[in-house]
């Protein structure tokens, strides 16, 4: 491919994070353009349509549909309670009259002739959108949401389960390839996002969130142990809305992988800082990389450079993302212009790389390099 | 040139057709050298309907740059594709097929499950969509939880249908008017209407329109299913294809370009890839059956004969979340772990096998670069196809609901109305592709794995889609038949050979076949066969004659215990005896065994050779 690159996961020690914040109905934003918001504070509401209780009303008075329409007590747009009168049949001289009673409080949004049917469509929920990170609302999107953006420091995790959540940085490894065990996780984690090393076992994870971390960022996990705390196979990578009440995100993969240097220095040089984090990963059209946000308060202005695209070049640091290294770090030394037959047979694109680790020379395919985005 | 000229023409010199996929961007240039066109060159470039680009028109320039380059010849005029071609620059036609940005996705609703919903479904299948839901009247599912379920979906579409057009429409109304009180959004961008297709019922059309007509942007289509005896899924698929266009392609980054820059509607690529296999199953009068393993989905088409009626049928299902990437852990889902680890040829930890799984499905691009690797990805695919395959036999049955007039002598015959169309020992030719299925570094691997996976009886050939291109031949076919066609049959499809399988029960001690041939290298093969042989003959892609003569009670095509005697062909891989069985097929239940097993079919069929 002539254009062919492979975007790596950002590790960015100051950057302008911008983050949309939108209503999935139209609504009102309640701040406006320039204002400083926290991250709790709510910047947009609506409410979303109540839930609809259909009730067939013929069915239940054992007439014909067609003949609904003269038996009405109430009317379409009527306001009802649960267990009013919908319709009540005459009877015979008035007597054993058959009345269908309102299954749910809420108002009479339609009655079909056709079918018999009545719809009940309950009170509105209120829904709001909070701003998630301290930050200034950097535009307005009318009716819709905003725009909020701060200086930060900004990682990308390559998966993650469990939504946004907000927590002290706390460092619990002194390396990037220790593995977390239950035995290092404290009382102290509560309400802090823990960061460990190469490997976090399930059982630290249990432990963690019934003390109340509220995250936990490893470089590795076993892919098996995201099912036992989810209850489910997770068999296309769309998470975010998964009920755990503590944030995992994985920085490198599954297994025991360590955790990139770039990532750990720099979580550990905000220790102690508040981040904002969110496991939500979408693979597939539309990519969303769980990600770790730490607002630098006193940071006003930086630098952007406008994204740029390049392919790799000698000189590229890299990780590996697939067996038989996968894990391990290096630079590009050269990019040999010929496809190149790999052991499993397949002719592609290859990378000579120089490994951090055993400092030898080896070729890669391209496609199982990340470049590390570090700028 | 616009295509509505193309069908008549005969000037065409030069194609260029690209296919927007959700990760790259393919194009093909074909040019017509004499009097027949061929396929010249290919490239490719990553899709770029994401950020930071949002704009799809940006891939397919990249792709045709590279095309551009590899031909030696002009092409692009800067950011336009030169059209019609003038002297040595430019292109005749130029086509899209798309499947980016999560393809077609839609929710269909029927009365009857069995009958107007599973039309519904054959009907946005076969124009490509991937279904989300199918709802009906009679799904076990309560009024709201139902209007719960429309609510929470986003699909891009819903066709709705039901009652045969004589029948009574207070069902399909009552769906309607669920759908209503639903009050669906689209899945791209919430300032538009939800495109509703009506495919019921004609009599209840103004109920409908009353029930949708403000909320939806309603479309009226004839009834899919006008009586029970009979589908007309040609106008819904038809409506299907213009809302595509004019709706969801529209939301898309950078589609309104790419569809003014095509002299054809783009298609859906699943839609198209079934264009293609329907006219070379009616063109050459033969069975087919395609697969197509994508990353993330992958689809079954079928043309088989209705036994009833004799005219081919044609079937596209889509397994949404089965595939080789972005779904690879579903398989392992679905699959089961035991499934997987029975075609890994050598022992390994299941917490391994687990991580690595979902190493891929983070980290979809990546390819296996150890032969350990290929090994494993190829196991996985295995079973991604198997379970592909068996939704689609449940799928691609007869009209279900059907009276069937019986004469005395069917009336033991317990059959109903319903029945699967695939029948294996029918089938004439089984189409690979896909990544792992076109790019697999030796055709020996496709071969293997199509075999273990589909399981063919008696005598199947099978095939590889070279580098992919079914889905560009395919829009092609709908505008240029003779030159998608004959691309087709000389570029595209690669003839690996033929799998010969016997069928039945058979004591492991007796021959279960016997086979007699020469080849073309006068080699005479004349061997009696065991319950468990796997043997592979090399031989070119031609006629052979050969007489098989299968134990009594197994049968290879004609009827148990009949000998066969008809011309069996050669190809790429050869000529491949598969005597281990079917219905059922069975691997050893020990792992060493199995494992022993394994290691033993693969050297018989040359698998890993090379190295």
């Amino acid at each position: 491919m002539a254009h062919a690159y492979t975007p790596g996961l950002k590790v960015i020690p100051k950057t302008l994070v911008q983050k949309t914040r939108r209503l999935p109905l139209k609504g009102e934003v309640t701040v406006k353009k320039g204002q400083h918001v926290k991250a709790e504070e709510v910047v947009a509401t609506t409410d979303l349509p109540g839930n609809v209780v259909p009730v067939n009303l013929a069915n239940m008075l054992n007439i014909e549909a067609s003949e609904i329409m003269e038996i009405l007590i109430k009317k379409e747009g009527d306001r009802i309670e649960k267990g009013d009168i919908i319709a009540e049949t005459p009877g015979i001289f008035g007597l054993f009259k058959t009345k269908a009673h309102s299954p749910a409080s809420g108002t009479l949004e339609a009655i079909s002739g056709v079918t018999g049917q009545a719809i009940i469509r309950e009170a509105p929920i209120p829904v709001s959108v909070q701003a998630y990170i301290n930050g200034t609302v950097a535009d307005i999107i009318p009716d819709e949401g905003i725009e909020v953006s701060a200086v930060s420091a900004f990682i990308q995790g390559i998966f993650g389960i469990g939504g946004e959540r907000r927590g002290e940085v706390s460092v619990i490894t002194p390396d990037t390839n220790t593995t977390v065990t239950e035995q290092m996780i404290t009382p102290e984690c509560k309400g802090k996002i823990l960061v460990c090393g190469s490997f976090l076992t399930y059982e630290a994870y249990k432990r963690a969130s019934a003390l109340g971390a509220v995250g936990i960022v490893s470089g590795g996990f076993n892919y098996g142990d995201i099912k036992r705390i989810v209850g489910y196979d997770i068999g296309v990578a769309i998470t975010g809305h998964e009920e755990t009440p503590t944030t995992l995100i994985i920085t490198e993969g599954f297994g025991e992988v360590h955790m990139a240097h770039q990532t750990f220095d720099l979580l550990k040089q905000h220790e102690g800082k508040t981040a904002s984090i969110n496991g939500a990963t979408q693979i597939r059209a539309g990519v969303i990389r769980p990600e770790i946000i730490i607002p630098l308060e006193n940071e006003k202005q930086v630098e952007e450079k406008k994204a740029e695209l390049f392919g790799m070049e000698p000189g590229t640091e890299i990780r590996v993302i697939r067996a038989p290294y996968f894990g391990m770090l290096g630079e590009v030394s050269e990019l040999p212009h010929e496809l190149q037959r790999l052991e499993s047979g397949s002719l592609a694109r290859v990378a000579k790389v120089k490994l951090y680790d055993t400092g030898k020379e080896v070729l890669l395919p391209r496609a199982n390099l990340e470049m590390i985005e570090n700028k | 040139m616009k295509y509505e000229d193309c069908m008549k023409s005969e000037a065409i010199r030069s194609i260029l057709a690209t296919d927007c996929g959700s990760t790259t961007t393919k194009a093909i240039l074909i040019e017509k050298q004499g009097e027949e066109y061929r396929l010249v060159v290919r490239g490719e470039a990553p899709t770029t309907v994401e950020a930071p680009f949002e704009d799809v028109t940006k891939g397919v320039l990249n792709a045709t740059k590279e095309v551009e380059e590899l031909r030696g010849r002009q092409i692009l005029d800067n950011d336009t594709i030169i059209t019609p071609q003038k002297g040595d620059k430019g292109v005749d036609i130029y086509i899209s097929t798309s499947s980016a940005g999560g393809g077609l996705q839609m929710v269909v609703s029927g009365i009857v499950k069995a009958m107007s919903a599973e039309s519904a479904e054959r009907a946005a299948l076969g124009a490509g969509a991937i279904v989300m839901d199918v709802l009906a009247s009679n799904d076990g599912r309560l009024p709201h939880e139902k209007i719960q379920r429309i609510r929470h979906l986003r699909p891009d579409m819903i066709l709705l249908s039901g009652g045969t057009d004589s029948g009574n429409i207070k069902s399909v109304v009552e769906m309607s008017e669920l759908l209503k009180a639903a009050n669906p959004k689209p899945r791209l961008g919430i300032n538009y209407k939800l495109p509703v297709i009506y495919a019921g019922n004609q009599k209840a059309n103004e109920e409908i329109k009353k029930n949708l007509g403000e909320e939806t942007d309603l479309s009226i289509v004839p009834n899919l299913r006008p009586v029970l005896e009979r589908e007309n899924l040609g106008p819904a698929r038809n409506k299907i294809h213009d809302l595509f266009m004019e709706h969801v392609m529209a939301q898309a980054p950078g589609y309104k370009k790419l569809m003014a820059m095509a002299d054809a509607p783009i298609m859906p690529t699943p839609g198209a890839v079934g264009e293609i296999m329907q006219v070379i199953a009616r063109k050459e009068n033969i069975t087919v059956l395609g697969v197509d393993i994508g990353g993330a989905t992958t689809d079954v088409f079928s043309v088989f004969k209705d036994p009833d009626k004799g005219e081919p049928v044609f079937n596209r299902t889509v397994s949404a979340n089965l595939g080789m990437s972005y779904s690879i852990s579903n398989v392992l889902a679905s699959a089961t772990l035991p499934n997987i680890m029975r075609w890994v040829p050598f022992e390994m930890d299941e917490t391994d096998l687990r991580n690595r799984i979902g190493n891929k499905m983070i980290r979809p691009t990546t390819i296996p670069q150890s032969l350990e690797e290929l090994k494993i990805e190829q196991a996985i695919a295995r079973e991604a196809l198997r379970l592909s395959f068996i939704q689609h036999r449940e799928f691609a049955v007869g009209l279900k609901g059907v009276q069937k007039e019986r004469t005395i002598s069917d009336a033991f015959d317990q059959s109903s109305s319903g029945e699967t169309l695939v029948n294996m020992m029918d089938l004439d030719i089984l189409v690979g592709s896909g990544g792992v299925l076109s790019h697999a570094p030796r055709r020996h691997q496709s071969a293997r794995m199509m075999i273990d996976a589909f399981l063919p009886e008696g005598i199947t050939q099978i095939a590889v889609d070279s580098i992919f291109m079914m889905p560009q031949l395919g829009v092609l076919a709908s505008v240029h038949e003779k030159a998608a066609t004959e691309v087709f049959n000389k570029d595209c499809l690669l003839r690996l050979g033929t799998c010969v399988a016997p069928v039945g029960p058979i004591n492991p001690k007796k021959e279960y076949m016997h086979i007699r041939f020469k080849l073309p290298d006068g080699k005479v093969v004349d061997k009696g066969y065991y319950l468990g042989d796997l043997e592979l003959f090399p031989a070119p892609y031609e006629a052979i004659e050969a007489e098989i003569i299968p134990a009594r009670g197994v049968d290879v095509g004609s009827g148990p215990g009949q000998t066969v005697k008809t011309n069996i062909y050669g190809g790429l891989v050869g000529i491949i005896i598969d005597a281990r069985g079917r219905r059922p097929f069975v691997l050893p239940e020990q792992p060493a065994e199995r494992v022993k097993k394994l290691q033993e079919w693969s050297v018989a069929v040359q698998e890993f050779e090379d190295r």
